[in-house]
């Protein structure tokens, strides 16, 4: 088959990016969103046809999913060999998230449809859509590292468009300035650890730079291990700086700062972006260069997968404190993508060793599902309440039933009760951990209660707790079709994504694994999501005063955890107090008075002379005449007497 | 035949360039400035036909010289004629002192 057709389903998007942005707002103020999503419809189904083509007919060569590279073309060449291409790859991974992207974005695309309805910007939003759907497939496809990198600074870009979508309100703006700043500097590692891995692979394209670092013989490989900077290796260096770039974008503790402040944005876009496809991105990097980081550098494996864990551990306990329903919902992305890294962390490389690696993009396959669902719903119930808070929510469910019970299956699926799809997932993760390291399995166990502790308060929060509401006169009711069907949808992925038989199609080395579900080993999980949800159920199901004694039991640390460990304001003390004041400022009088001053003197000096000597610009023809002649005179006797 | 001295030539030369000069820096009238230079013209052409017959009598390039800076001069005359007119009609005066707008 020829694969070029891929090429398809990242520029339908652009297409459209290009169209709604340039002509939307005069000629496509209503069609606008009808055309995005229809070019994103035909880009999921080629996205659907092309994955399932390369997984069931001629993906497969011996057992081993072979890496396609089905189109490449060279934009920009510094050297031969090293070279910034444009290009398309295919492999079990990139196959697998064009499915997720093109699907959770269309979901996102119809929900927004009914979502957005009225706003004035309807077209603009849908173009910034399709430009994310762009970038973001784009990332996935990349080939080189470098065209990863650009598409990578793209998703940011449209991240930031999104998130300060409703650019009148303050706190949004400052929102999508500070993901924007958190994540360039993170990216600012990336970047520099593609040009250290870069200049001693002597490639940027993914697979040669695999095979070069990968190959314990090869030149590249000893000269990036030999050469070395404060005692650690350059090849430690530069996948720990690339680590960083991927923890930016994947708000990897401490760097997840921009996270919960993302959920500015329409909720529609928090599903997309900050929960189901952009954030996910750090986890497809490392997932990218996992050969390298398996069999060359295991410490670094170590460093992600206790960031993971941390990071895991803190967003769950964060998580349990809040009362914005989307900064709930966020805290839980950033756990959740605590887990994936924490998975890839304690994998090693190739065959049932590499379980991890499996786990973790199981779990990132059937995230996306369940997670950009429950943002749907919280979507569809911030539409219906006009407020995030949780006090303002609560007996919701005869009111919103199709969202109360899709609802109620995203909250089971991410707690991971048994069959929805986060329980197949989870257990991969927890099996991976308890045989690579304890402590860490420890922390993901406790983690997986906390879990389903804080989502099924989210729950009954919002559809138990107080006593099911009349209907407000003249309300409108839970949504329109559009809004329904992709809850509807997600509803049904969330409670199948699970069977699917993952370790048959993605594994760390691409040969096909048949993996078996330990039924012995789920019932320590399992009982633990279960005590989560009895508790939460203990606390929330009805409206009373237990919360609230439960908080007092915990005393500081609940305040600590309620103000999010203070992590914001120890980024403001080292930026405004230390950083602006040390460096900023002695910085500023540097440019104010010494490089302007400098400028200034020179500016006024040639004005003062120039002031001095303009009579001499008289307009008067004979003045002139006179300066001419003492001139030709002048010269006339220096040539003459002086000049020998 | 008692020859003129080239010096003596060049000497009314000369005077008659810095005759020129000196009109051309002191008359305001603008037609007296263009007789002038007319004047300064003419006293290169002197030294043109002055060195061609004491220097090179054999050739005639001092002549020929002197004969094309008659014609450019006709010329010229005719073309600042035209701006004169021109600066009247704007200036209603052709005193150079009143055509000095263009200055700082």
């Amino acid at each position: 088959m020829n694969y070029s057709i891929i090429a398809l389903i990242p520029l339908l998007p652009l297409a459209t990016f290009i169209l709604l942005g340039l002509f939307g707002r005069k000629y496509f103020q209503t069609s606008g969103g009808i055309i995005a999503t229809v070019a994103l419809l035909a880009s999921a189904i080629i996205s659907l046809y092309v994955t399932y083509h390369y997984f069931f007919i001629d993906g497969k060569v011996n057992g081993t999913y072979r890496h396609i590279t089905a189109l490449n073309y060279t934009w920009l060449e510094f050297s031969p060999g090293i070279s910034i291409d444009m290009g398309i790859l295919i492999d079990p991974i990139s196959m697998m998230m064009i499915v997720v992207v093109t699907f959770i974005s269309l979901m996102v695309h119809i929900f927004s449809l009914g979502y957005m309805k009225g706003e004035d910007r309807f077209s603009t939003y849908f173009a910034f859509l399709s430009l994310f759907t762009f970038s973001m497939l784009g990332l996935v496809l990349s080939t080189n590292i470098f065209q990863l990198y650009i598409f990578w600074e793209l998703v940011g870009l449209s991240s930031f468009l999104l998130i300060g979508y409703y650019f009148y309100k303050p706190s949004a703006v400052a929102a999508s300035k500070k993901a924007f700043i958190v994540t360039r500097f993170a990216d600012l590692g990336f970047l520099i650890g593609i040009l250290m891995l870069g200049f001693h692979a002597q490639t940027l394209d993914i697979s040669t730079l695999i095979q070069n670092l990968t190959n314990h013989q090869s030149p590249q490989f000893i000269g990036i291990t030999t050469a070395s900077f404060l005692g650690v290796s350059l090849l430690t260096w530069g996948l720990s700086l690339v680590f960083i770039g991927g923890a930016g974008k994947s708000a990897m503790f401490p760097l997840h700062i921009w996270l919960p402040d993302a959920m500015e944005g329409p909720t529609p876009v928090s599903a997309l972006i900050h929960a189901a496809t952009m954030v996910v991105a750090g986890v497809y990097l490392i997932a990218r260069l996992f050969p390298v980081y398996a069999l060359s550098a295991p410490q670094v494996l170590e460093i992600i997968m206790s960031v993971g864990a941390v990071s895991a551990l803190i967003a769950a306990i964060i998580a349990c404190t809040q009362t914005d329903i989307k900064r709930v919902l966020a805290y839980s992305t950033m756990s959740q993508i605590g887990y994936m890294m924490l998975a890839l962390g304690v994998s090693k490389y190739g065959g049932e060793d590499g379980l991890g690696y499996i786990g973790s993009m199981f779990h990132l396959f059937t995230h996306a599902f369940f997670k950009s669902l429950l943002f749907l719903g919280a979507g569809a119930v911030i539409h219906f309440i006009h407020s995030n808070e949780m006090k303002d929510m609560g007996g919701l469910r005869k009111l919103m039933p199709l969202t109360h019970i899709t609802f109620l299956i995203a909250c089971l699926a991410i707690a991971g009760i048994p069959p929805f799809a986060g329980f197949f997932s989870k257990e991969e993760i927890l099996l991976a951990a308890f045989r690579a390291n304890k402590f860490i399995y420890g922390i993901a166990l406790f983690t997986a209660g906390l879990t389903s502790f804080y989502m099924f308060r989210l729950y009954f929060s919002i559809f138990w707790n107080k006593p099911s509401t009349e209907n407000k006169t003249g309300h409108h009711g839970e949504g329109t079709w559009s809004m329904k069907i992709p809850l509807v949808v997600l509803a049904v992925c969330s409670l199948l994504a699970g069977l699917v038989p993952f370790a048959n199609y993605i594994t760390s080395d691409g040969a096909v694994l048949n993996a078996t579900n330990n039924i012995m080993f789920s019932i320590v999980p399992v009982a633990v999501s279960l005590g989560g949800i009895l508790l939460s159920a203990y606390l929330y199901k009805k409206e009373n005063d237990k919360p609230v004694r439960a908080a007092a039991l915990f005393g500081t640390f609940y305040k600590a955890a309620h103000k999010k460990f203070y992590i914001d304001e120890m980024y403001l003390f080292v930026t405004q107090r230390i950083l602006f004041n040390l460096i900023a400022r002695p910085a500023a009088w540097v440019d104010k008075n010494i490089v302007d001053g400098f400028m200034n003197l020179t500016a006024t000096t040639t004005g003062k002379v120039s002031e001095s000597i303009k009579a001499m610009q008289s307009g008067r023809l004979q003045s002139y005449a006179i300066y001419f002649f003492g001139g030709v005179i002048a010269m006339a006797a220096l040539f003459i007497y002086w000049w020998k | 035949m008692n020859t003129i001295p080239l010096t003596h030539i060049l000497f009314v030369s000369t005077a008659l360039f810095f005759i020129g000069m000196y009109g051309l820096f002191t008359r305001r009238n603008i037609i007296t400035m263009l007789m002038s230079i007319e004047l300064i013209l003419n006293s290169v052409n002197i030294n043109f036909i002055a060195f061609n017959k004491y220097l090179h009598p054999a050739n005639l390039d001092g002549v020929f010289f002197t004969i094309f800076i008659i014609a450019i001069a006709a010329a010229e005359a005719a073309v600042a004629i035209a701006i004169i007119i021109n600066l009247y009609r704007n200036h209603k005066s052709i005193d150079i002192e009143d055509a000095a707008e263009m200055k700082y």
